[in-house]
């Protein structure tokens, strides 16, 4: 009944030096599906999400994207490959020597080669899509924290990505702007895109997510439905490690 | 003193020219560093260790040999060897421009290490090729930050440039030399060229602060 994952990661294995920091991460997500990654802070949630890009080079495992194993080592495919997995990052990595436009538009031409008129017909869509029309002509460093998030979100979905990353998006933000950037990912589950999720947004991702995956020490320790997940008595570290984020972050959903 | 203001008036035509000659050789030594300088840093911070090390032992070379030496060696002894007919000029131009290239290499390197790690992921996050996040992301970002750098690196030429007179290039140095030989009067002589050289640097460094303020990120400070 249910369709074929559309990314499948197996059995991701890194070290930097002599510290083991993945220790063998597999995961299998389906069209339209929200997986949230958790777990405390150095358990290689971020190592892991940037190993399924390949901006970590991965010592070992496999990726496919729609049944096809990726070969890193092409740059061609490697490339090909990018422009399908959007990436968003706790500090955005807006460029800073563009507008707010500009950052959306330079995939759009650079990397796959549209005329300026239609990349910048496509892009001005994507900003008006995180309800920034007003702030197309702004540099990154003009804008709110939330701001620059959602113009990093309107640059990766310019690109069509058939799957998307996404890196602790709030942790970076004042506690009033994480909301306008919660409502956008919202959206987006609305609209079926299928995504990958570090956060400590645990109401979130309650209400949000098909499955929530903690993570420890470069292990998945449980993973789960939210409904299990976070009240299941067997999936004491879970609860015990979400109660402490509750605590700590508070709720902002 | 007089005569040394009439001789400072006489002369001034012929060293304004001299003006003219320096003026170029600075900025076809610039340009020159410029083109070479950007690919030697790009390759430094991200090319292999082969590459490293190529550009590392030019930079040595370049900045370690006192400019004297390197014109000298180029004009008399490379051309003469390679039997190519460059002029004084020219050689200036090449000699000034390689070496300004291997420190201008080393302001580039600096700031480009100094943008912060996430824009090349972030490019290559939307699937661009590492060329490309270099040229359209790195490069444009790195130039913007050079500046201030590039302003000191240019009052550097300007003043290196006075020692292309021994090649008998017609700058600034070489002609006031000439009159003063001439009219004896040194002393009026030399202080208008250093007066010359003084106002060009002043002007080039207040032109690249325009540059630096035309270019500047709206909202950026750093
Ligand atoms: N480039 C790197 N070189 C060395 N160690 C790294 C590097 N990137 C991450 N690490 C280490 O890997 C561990 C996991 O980091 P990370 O994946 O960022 O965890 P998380 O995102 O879960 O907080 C940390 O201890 C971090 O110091
Ligand atoms: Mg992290």
């Amino acid at each position: 009944m249910e369709s074929e994952p559309i990314l499948v990661v197996e059995n991701i294995k890194k070290a930097f030096g002599p510290r083991v920091i993945l220790k063998g991460v597999s995961m299998a997500i389906r069209r339209g599906e929200l997986k949230v990654l958790i777990g405390p802070s150095g358990a290689g949630k971020s190592t892991f999400l940037q190993c399924i890009n390949f901006l970590v080079t991965p010592d070992a495992g496999e990726i496919r994207l729609e049944g096809r194993p990726i070969h890193h080592s092409r740059k061609r495919e490697l490339y090909a490959y990018r422009q399908q997995v959007g990436m968003i990052f706790q500090d955005f990595n807006l460029f800073d020597h563009l507008t707010a436009l500009d950052n959306v538009m330079i995939g759009l031409v650079r990397v796959k080669g549209m005329d300026r008129k239609s990349a910048r017909e496509r892009a001005m869509a994507e900003i008006e899509r995180v309800g920034l029309k007003e702030h197309a002509g702004h540099y990154p460093a003009q804008l709110s924290g939330g701001q620059k998030q959602r113009i990093s979100i309107a640059r990766a979905l310019a690109m069509d990505p058939k799957v998307m990353l996404l890196d602790e998006p709030t942790s970076a933000l004042d506690p009033e702007l994480i909301g306008e950037v919660l409502a956008v990912i919202r959206d987006l589950v609305a609209n079926g895109m299928t995504m990958v999720m570090a956060t400590h947004q645990i109401g979130f991702s309650r209400a949000m997510a098909n499955e929530i995956i903690f993570m420890e020490d470069g292990l998945i320790v449980e993973q789960g439905p939210p409904s299990v997940i976070l009240s299941d008595a067997r999936c004491e570290r879970t609860k015990e490690f979400c109660s402490k984020i509750t605590e700590l972050y508070g709720e902002a959903s | 003193m007089p005569e040394g203001i009439a001789a400072i008036l006489n002369a001034l035509p012929y060293l304004l020219q001299g003006s003219f000659v320096t003026i170029v050789v600075v900025i076809g030594a610039m340009a020159l560093g410029l083109v070479m300088g950007v690919p030697f840093a790009v390759g430094q911070v991200y090319g292999g260790p082969i590459v490293r090390r190529v550009i590392g032992v030019y930079v040595w070379f370049f900045r370690g040999v006192p400019l004297l030496v390197l014109l000298f060696l180029f004009y008399f002894g490379l051309c003469s060897l390679l039997d190519i007919n460059l002029s004084a000029f020219t050689v200036a131009i090449i000699v000034l421009g390689s070496i300004s290239s291997a420190y201008q290499s080393q302001i580039f390197r600096g700031t480009i290490l100094s943008l912060p790690e996430g824009q090349l992921k972030a490019a290559r996050a939307l699937g661009m090729s590492d060329t490309r996040a270099i040229v359209f992301v790195i490069i444009p970002q790195a130039l913007r930050l050079s500046i201030p750098a590039w302003s000191n690196e240019y009052s550097i030429v300007l003043k290196d440039s006075a020692v292309t007179y021994a090649l008998g290039v017609a700058e600034i140095m070489a002609r006031t030399h000439f009159v003063a030989t001439r009219t004896y009067q040194h002393l009026p002589l030399y202080l208008a060229a250093g007066v010359i050289y003084l106002l060009l640097t002043y002007l080039g460094v207040k032109a690249l602060r325009m540059i630096e303020s035309g270019t500047r990120i709206p909202g950026y400070t750093r």
